[in-house]
Formats: C-alpha cells, sequence, structure tokens
C-alpha cells in the first residue's frame, strides 16, 4: 500500500511497487508440463467435439489435447494454427467459459470443463518459446494486397495471404501494430509483451511489410489502395465511443475506458498512472468489465459498475462478472446516468436514475441515486467511424454502422474486403476477427487466382 | 457383519488378503509394517540357496500407465531374494513368533535337484512358517538357471518337485504357476498329481514395458539395454481370473484349492477371483503402488458387501461363479441384447457414435431431428457391448435383453425364450442332432 491509497481524487501512485507488480501479473498463469499433462488426460476427445463447434475459428480442440497428452506439443500448436495463427493470444483473453469450455462435455458431466484456453495456450507457447514456424510462403504470386488495420483480423488475413504467396502491405494508424491485442485487452491477460511477439511470430513467414502511423482518411484514401494493390482488406476497427448522453459528460475526470486502457498497456510504470479514489464505470460489457477490475488494481478504493438493464442482460459473462466482484468491484444494475455533478470544472459525483422494463421498452423510474466520483469511465460501447472510408470516389456500403460484407468477407465494392469489428453483424470478439481475417484471406486467394 | 475370516489349506488368516512373494516382503521391516496395517497373511519373497543371487543396479522396474499417470501394468526384472538364506530364516522366526495369528507362508526357489529341496525345507519348516510355495513362475533370470518359470513350463518338473516337498516337510505345500504357458490346466493338474495341496496364480507374464525412443532400448534398461520381465498389476487381472476360472472348472483339479493372484487392487477385484473360484487373494502391485494402507479399503468393502448380498462367510461366495463359466458353444444364441442409452446421464461426447460408425455396425445416431443426440438404432444393433465399454458415463448405456415373444427388430424374427446353442445351429456342420 502506498501513501496516497485514501487520497481524494485522481492520483498516481496509490499502491506499492509489489502491489502493482502483484495485481497485474498474469490472470491465469501458464500451465507447467505436469499440469498440461493431468488436464489434457480428462478430455475425451469428443467425436464431432462440441468444444470445436463453439469456436469461432473451429480449432480441432480434441486433436490438439491428444497430441499434448500424447507428449507433442508442437504437433498440437500446429493443429492449433492451422485455423488461428493468433490462437496463442485467443488461448488468454477468449472468454471460454462462453464458446468451448461452455460447450465442453465435462461441463455438462461434472460441472467442470477441461481447461482448453489454457491448454491452447500451454502449447503455443511451447511452439513460440521454440521459435517454431510451421508455414512456409507459397512461390510469390505477384499479387500485393493492402491490409489496412494490424488488429487480430489484418494480422490473420496477412498471415493467410502471405501463405498463398501473396505480397501484404499492413497499414496500422497506430505507432505498433496489434490492434486491441496491444491497446485494448486488460493488461493482467496478456503481460510480459506477448502482443508484440506475437505480431513477431506471425510476420515471420515473410512477405508482410507493416507500416505503422498510417490511417485511412488521413496518410491514405480507399480509392487510392484499391488503385494501387490488387486486393484491399479493412480491418480498422471501431475508433468511435459511445456519448453518455449526461449532463455535463464534459467534466473533468469524466473519460473514454478504452483510451484509458490503450494508455495503461502502453504505461512503462503503472505507478505513474493516475487513478481516482472513487470510481465509476457506465457500461456491461467486458470492457467495463476491464476498466474497473484495473482501476481497483491501480489503487482505486471504490470501484462501482453501472448498468442500465439486469445482470442476465450485461454482454460480460459471468466469469468475467465474477472476477470483477473477487477485485471488489461493485456491480450495479438498472441505473443509468443523467447528470455529472461537477466542482471547477471536474466530476465530483454522478447521479444516476434507476430504470425498469416496460412492455419491453427501457425507461428511467424517476427515482435517482448520487454516487460519489472523482473519475467516471464511459464503458458504453465503441462505434466505427465510416469518415474515412470517404474518398473522392466509391466507397463500401454500410449496415447497421458497420461494413456491410457477404459470408466470404467481400465488401460492397470490387477488390475490397473487411472483417473484424469494423463489419456489421459480428459478435466484437478476438477469435471472431481471427476468423474473418482468415476466411477473407481465403475469399482474396481465390478471387485473386481463379 | 460378515466373517471374512480365512482358513486356507488350513492355514488361518483374519481376512483372506496376504501379500504375494515379492519386494513388500523380502524382510521383517516391511512384512512387520503390512501385518500392522492389517494383512491377513504373506507369503515371504522367494527364498534361494546361498550365497544369495544379485540384482541389476539400475532399473528393475517398468510400467504402463492410463489417463492421468494411473498404473495399468507393471514389470519387474528383480530377482528372488538376495539376502542371506539365515538371516530371512531368523527374521521369518521372529515374525511368526510375533504374529501368530497371520498368515506366513515362505516361497522357496532352489535347483530342480531332491538333495537341493530336502537341505532347505527343514531350515523353514524349523522357523514354524504355516506353509511354503514353490515359485515356478518367475520368467526372468532364475528361469534361464532352470528354476522359476523353467519349472513351471513343464508339467514333469512341477509334479516331480511337488512331489520331493509333499515327501519331505509335513508343511502345507502351495504351487505357484507361470501363466507364460499356452495352457494353465497342465502344470495345474502335474501339482495336482504330486500332491499339492494348493495352486496359486497366476505368476507374472514375460513383457518388455516399452522402448526409449531416444536410444532404442527396450523398457526397463539396463545400461542401455533390456530383457523381458514380469508383467503384472490391474492390466493382468483378466488374465488372471481366466486361468483361475480354468482350473476352477477343470475336472481333474476341481477343488483344488486356489490362491488368486494377479492385478488385485480393490475389494471388488478380491471378491471376483473368490467367484471364480480362488481360496483366498494374494496381493502386490496395489501395495507397491499406494502403500499397505490400501487393505482396509479391502477389508472394509468386501465386508459392507457381503452384508449388503447376505454373504455370512467366504465360503458363500468362494466358487460362486464357477457353474456360470462355460464353453462358447454352450452360449444361448437365442439371448438378444439391444444397447440403450439414457439420454439424462448422456453427456453427449457421442464416443459411442463414433465407435459403432466407424469400427462397428452404425447403430447409433449423432443426430435426431438436427439435434446432437445419441439414440440406438435398434435395426442395426447386434448388442456387441462396444457403446458401453467406451462411454465414460458409467450406466449411461445398458445392455437391455429383449423378453422373449418381442420383435428383434435387427433380425425380424420374434425372440424365443427357449435356450439354443452353436451345438445344435443349422450353421454348425458338426452340429449334433436335436433329440
Amino acid at each position: 500500500m502506498g501513501d496516497r491509497q485514501h487520497q481524494d481524487g485522481i492520483v498516481a501512485g496509490r499502491l506499492s511497487a509489489e502491489d502493482y507488480a502483484r495485481n497485474f501479473a498474469d490472470l491465469h498463469p501458464p500451465l507447467d508440463a505436469h499440469e498440461a499433462r493431468v488436464e489434457a488426460d480428462r478430455c475425451y476427445f469428443c467425436y464431432d467435439a462440441p468444444c470445436m463447434h463453439a469456436c469461432p475459428t473451429s480449432i480441432d480442440i480434441p486433436m490438439f489435447i491428444r497430441q499434448i497428452a500424447t507428449g507433442d506439443p508442437l504437433g498440437s500448436a500446429k493443429t492449433i494454427f492451422d485455423q488461428n495463427i493468433l490462437g496463442g493470444m485467443c488461448a488468454r483473453v477468449c472468454p471460454t467459459e462462453t464458446l468451448c469450455e461452455e460447450a465442453c462435455v465435462r461441463e455438462e458431466a461434472e460441472g467442470k470443463p477441461v481447461q482448453i484456453g489454457r491448454l491452447q495456450r500451454y502449447a503455443t507457447d511451447a511452439a513460440m518459446a521454440a521459435g517454431r514456424q510451421f508455414y512456409e510462403r507459397a512461390a510469390p504470386t505477384g499479387r500485393r494486397v493492402a491490409v489496412v488495420g494490424a488488429g487480430p483480423a489484418g494480422l490473420a488475413c496477412a498471415h493467410r495471404l502471405a501463405m498463398h504467396g501473396h505480397a501484404v502491405t499492413i497499414y496500422e494508424a497506430r505507432e505498433k501494430p496489434g490492434g486491441l491485442n496491444e491497446y485494448g485487452i486488460a493488461a493482467y491477460k496478456t503481460p510480459g509483451g506477448f502482443a508484440q511477439a506475437e505480431v513477431d511470430y506471425v510476420t515471420a513467414i515473410g512477405g508482410i511489410t507493416i507500416e505503422n502511423g498510417k490511417a485511412l482518411g488521413r496518410e491514405l484514401s480507399l480509392t487510392g489502395l484499391a488503385h494501387d494493390f490488387d486486393a484491399v482488406f479493412l480491418a480498422m476497427g471501431l475508433s468511435g465511443v459511445n456519448a453518455l448522453k449526461a449532463q455535463g459528460e464534459e467534466a473533468g475526470g469524466v473519460e473514454n475506458a478504452v483510451d484509458y486502457i490503450a494508455h495503461l498497456r502502453q504505461a512503462s510504470d503503472l505507478s505513474a498512472l493516475p487513478i481516482g479514489r472513487r470510481v465509476v464505470v457506465i457500461g456491461g460489457g467486458m470492457t467495463a468489465i476491464d476498466i474497473a477490475v484495473q482501476a481497483r488494481l491501480l489503487g482505486a478504493e471504490e470501484v462501482t459498475i453501472c448498468y442500465r438493464r439486469g445482470k442476465e442482460h450485461m454482454n460480460a459473462s459471468l466469469w468475467e462478472q465474477d472476477l470483477a466482484a473477487s477485485k471488489g468491484v461493485v456491480i450495479r444494475h438498472w441505473l443509468q446516468p443523467r447528470r455529472i455533478v461537477a466542482e471547477g470544472g471536474r466530476v465530483k459525483a454522478i447521479e444516476l436514475e434507476y430504470t425498469a422494463l416496460s412492455e419491453g421498452r427501457l425507461t428511467g423510474t424517476g427515482e435517482t441515486l448520487t454516487l460519489k466520483a472523482d473519475q467516471v469511465f464511459k464503458a458504453i460501447g465503441q462505434t466505427f467511424e465510416p469518415a474515412a472510408l470517404n474518398g473522392s470516389g466509391e466507397t463500401v456500403a454500410l449496415e447497421g454502422g458497420r461494413i456491410r460484407v457477404d459470408a466470404e468477407g467481400r465488401t460492397s465494392m470490387p477488390k475490397v474486403w473487411a472483417g473484424g469489428d469494423c463489419v456489421a453483424g459480428g459478435d466484437d470478439l478476438t477469435v471472431s476477427a481471427v476468423a474473418q481475417g482468415r476466411d477473407a484471406a481465403e475469399s482474396i486467394h481465390r478471387a485473386l487466382m481463379g | 457383519m460378515a466373517d471374512i475370516r480365512s482358513n486356507f489349506v488350513g492355514i488361518k488368516s483374519p481376512n483372506p488378503f496376504w501379500l504375494a512373494s515379492a519386494p513388500p516382503t523380502d524382510k521383517a521391516y516391511n512384512v512387520e509394517r503390512a501385518f500392522k496395517a492389517g494383512w491377513g497373511g504373506v507369503v515371504w519373497k522367494t527364498l534361494g540357496e546361498n550365497p544369495p543371487v544379485v540384482n541389476v543396479n539400475g532399473p528393475r522396474y517398468g510400467a504402463i500407465w492410463g489417463a492421468d499417470r494411473r498404473l495399468l501394468g507393471f514389470n519387474n526384472i528383480e530377482l528372488i531374494t538376495d539376502r542371506d538364506l539365515y538371516v530371512n530364516l531368523r527374521e521369518i522366526k521372529q515374525v511368526k513368533k510375533t504374529w501368530p495369528d497371520r498368515a506366513l507362508v515362505v516361497s522357496l526357489m532352489v535347483p530342480c535337484q531332491e538333495e537341493a529341496w530336502k537341505t532347505i525345507l527343514p531350515l523353514v519348516e524349523e522357523t514354524e512358517a504355516d506353509g511354503i510355495e514353490l515359485n515356478f513362475g518367475c520368467p526372468h533370470g532364475m528361469s534361464e538357471r532352470g528354476m522359476g518359470s523353467a519349472v513351471g513350463q513343464v508339467p514333469e518338473y512341477v509334479e516331480m518337485v511337488v512331489r520331493w516337498c509333499k515327501q519331505n516337510t509335513r508343511m502345507p505345500v502351495i504351487t505357484k504357476l507361470t501363466p507364460n504357458i499356452t495352457d494353465i490346466r497342465k502344470p495345474a493338474r502335474a501339482a495336482h498329481a504330486g500332491g499339492t495341496d494348493a495352486v496359486s496364480l497366476i505368476n507374472t507374464i514375460n513383457s518388455i514395458t516399452g522402448v526409449d525412443l531416444d536410444n532404442f532400448a527396450p523398457q526397463p534398461a539396463i545400461d542401455g539395454k533390456g530383457t523381458h520381465g514380469g508383467y503384472c498389476g490391474p492390466a493382468v487381472k483378466p488374465i488372471a481370473l481366466n486361468m483361475v476360472a480354468e482350473i476352477a472348472r477343470d475336472p481333474e483339479t476341481r477343488g483344488l484349492p486356489i490362491s488368486g493372484i494377479g492385478g488385485v487392487t480393490t475389494w471388488r477385484d478380491a471378491a471376483e477371483f473368490l467367484a471364480l473360484g480362488a481360496g483366498n487373494v494374494q496381493v502386490c502391485t496395489a501395495a507397491m503402488t499406494y502403500g499397505f494402507k490400501i487393505v482396509q479399503e479391502m477389508i472394509e468393502g468386501l465386508k459392507n458387501w457381503m452384508d449388503a448380498k447376505g454373504h455370512a462367510s467366504l465360503d458363500d461366495v468362494i466358487g460362486r461363479a464357477v457353474p456360470n463359466v462355460t464353453d462358447w458353444q454352450y452360449l444361448n444364441l437365442n439371448y438378444v441384447t439391444k444397447a440403450r442409452i439414457d439420454q439424462d446421464l448422456c453427456i453427449k461426447c457421442g464416443r459411442c457414435h463414433i465407435a459403432c460408425e466407424d469400427t462397428s455396425h452404425q447403430a447409433i445416431t449423432s443426430q435426431v431431428n438436427g439435434e446432437r443426440r445419441f439414440e440406438v438404432i435398434e435395426e442395426e444393433c447386434v448388442g456387441c457391448n462396444l457403446c458401453v465399454n467406451v462411454c465414460p458415463v458409467e450406466g449411461c448405456i445398458e445392455m437391455v435383453p429383449l423378453a422373449a415373444g418381442s420383435l428383434d427388430k435387427r433380425t425380424g424374427k420374434v425372440v424365443s425364450g427357449d435356450y439354443a446353442n452353436w451345438t445344435t445351429h443349422p450353421n454348425n456342420p458338426m452340429k449334433v442332432a436335436a433329440e
């Protein structure tokens, strides 16, 4: 505990150095060889396994676990990478409790699924530690593809395209590649510079150039890319943040959760990161959990998540909700923000209104609650900003505010594919972005070679 | 409470659980620990002539494992005791004196000459041990010197040595048989003819547990070389049960007391040996895996089962399954079963489906009305039991006999309530005419 533990306001250095180190250590430490063998032995090698169907990238889970059980972790890693080249990150960040592990027959049998995520990490870590590359580039095709965004979708797409012999240039708006893996995921899920190590592992196949600091609508235009390249894959994610629609939200101390998390992920010294004493988070998804938990871990005394609907409506999984609770976060339901109470331009409290569902519509009840707060995080969802797409010429059609694509990731515009969070109809999961990037690459390959 | 006191060829013990002649019974220290833990008796590790044999100084044991590295099969290349004969005899005498209510049998192996046996038998008698067990089983090392299984594999030798022993000692003689032989009944009959009081079986099975793939050395490896060792543990129980049953139902040896050995790990295993005709059981691998304490589970488990079933004493159990062991040709071909999957217990792993689909009779669905669901297709099910064996949930799949008069959807025939076997089957070219 630092001496600023109970200081009001947004201050840095609330904790001791040891506290920061402990709080931001690996949430799920890696399995050692013995633990992995014991866990792998639990897998029943199901037929047409439900876990496989629950995986957006359709990894052959029973096979990779059997390969661990038989002492072939590298073979296991290849089984994973064949379907998901970002299997290392997905092993860390996938909400397995609502995907493969929820479907595991051991969950049905005894309420204790095989720890698929941790086994996947065991195998992929083994391959990455050994520096083992499983794929070679096909003979160069002479075709060039531009990928916009070096997040999970863009990287997965680039890797598969490179494998097929195409030359790929990834344009990344930020200073580093990785997308949300680098700037978004909670720090305790991917410590130790893993995101960059994975980018290096993926791009080691060759044929992939990453140009950082280049954004669509800034240095690049879609029409330009479509003109200069044989194909374009758009994977720029979501850059907009929804507003609270609460009076006074421009007050100091009211921040976007995603911006704060990006800042946190890039911080070299967590003790230099200021955090409020009393923090209120508005939202009910994974980002709300991530910011709330990390606020606690940075030393905030009280962290309250306020969500405008009930527990059962939260996008954050039950497991994530329990994680937050275990870290001392209080989750309150049926509350929507109404007014930021500021003093001297800085937030002092937030006034919330109770809500209820009436005839399927969410309405305020009129009753209010005021929570003291010196910091308020907005985590009520991100939005796609289509302005960047607007060039002088043709542009892609949207659907529900995001890019419309078909089953193969094709947009309405010839030569242009899209995937990841920026496309309509997705579930905003890393693993789904990987699947879309991979599948779009296959579609691009077919189109280029057809 | 069931009475599990045992009287095996006149040797009394408070329970039928003996430790087999093996490393756990090599010296007084271990044997006294075993008696303190509750074991009913021990067969002291095989004594031989002085000077004692020597053992290898590298690994003596190998194993195979199941899931979670549970030991399933165990192998050894250890020889008979490598301690001085007189040290052993002194300790045997002392232990028997301290533990008069426990069975103490001494295993012996000396060269195939009458003089050798005549010399050692009085030395053992002097210890006041309860009996002797003739080690005709050891498949490694000693057999190369004309002892152990080299004797057990030649029925004439078995009979000869047993006769020498019966002529030269008042002690009960138990003859331990090797399974490394085509027909276990032959040495059993020979031992019987020689006048043995009982047989004990099985000894260990010739085996190599694996190969070290880094240096291509058979396991367990001594300086890069391996030799066949004796295999035992849970994996050999089915082989042992069959051999016990063969002797129990052989007209020539019927009634000959049998000490059952081979993979006994739980009270249930022991009860199965008793049911197939064993008068008691001997245990080794389970103790070497988990320590002596397991005997408490065995004692309590056997009593509880006997109480639940109303068996008052071991005699109510011993041999009860023997009349039900028959030859294939006498099995009832009119007995028809179908697998039935309990959908409430099913965890939908699908292993029954893929086993049946890939390797058997295509008799289990993988989907019903588009949903993942595993149901038996009675039109295809031959009742083979494969699905039961591969299902990870005990009791989820059952083989249900069809009642007489009901329709077997696979054959389209009505199930007969009559017994009919291969000997009278029309497809049998050797069929006997129906009376």
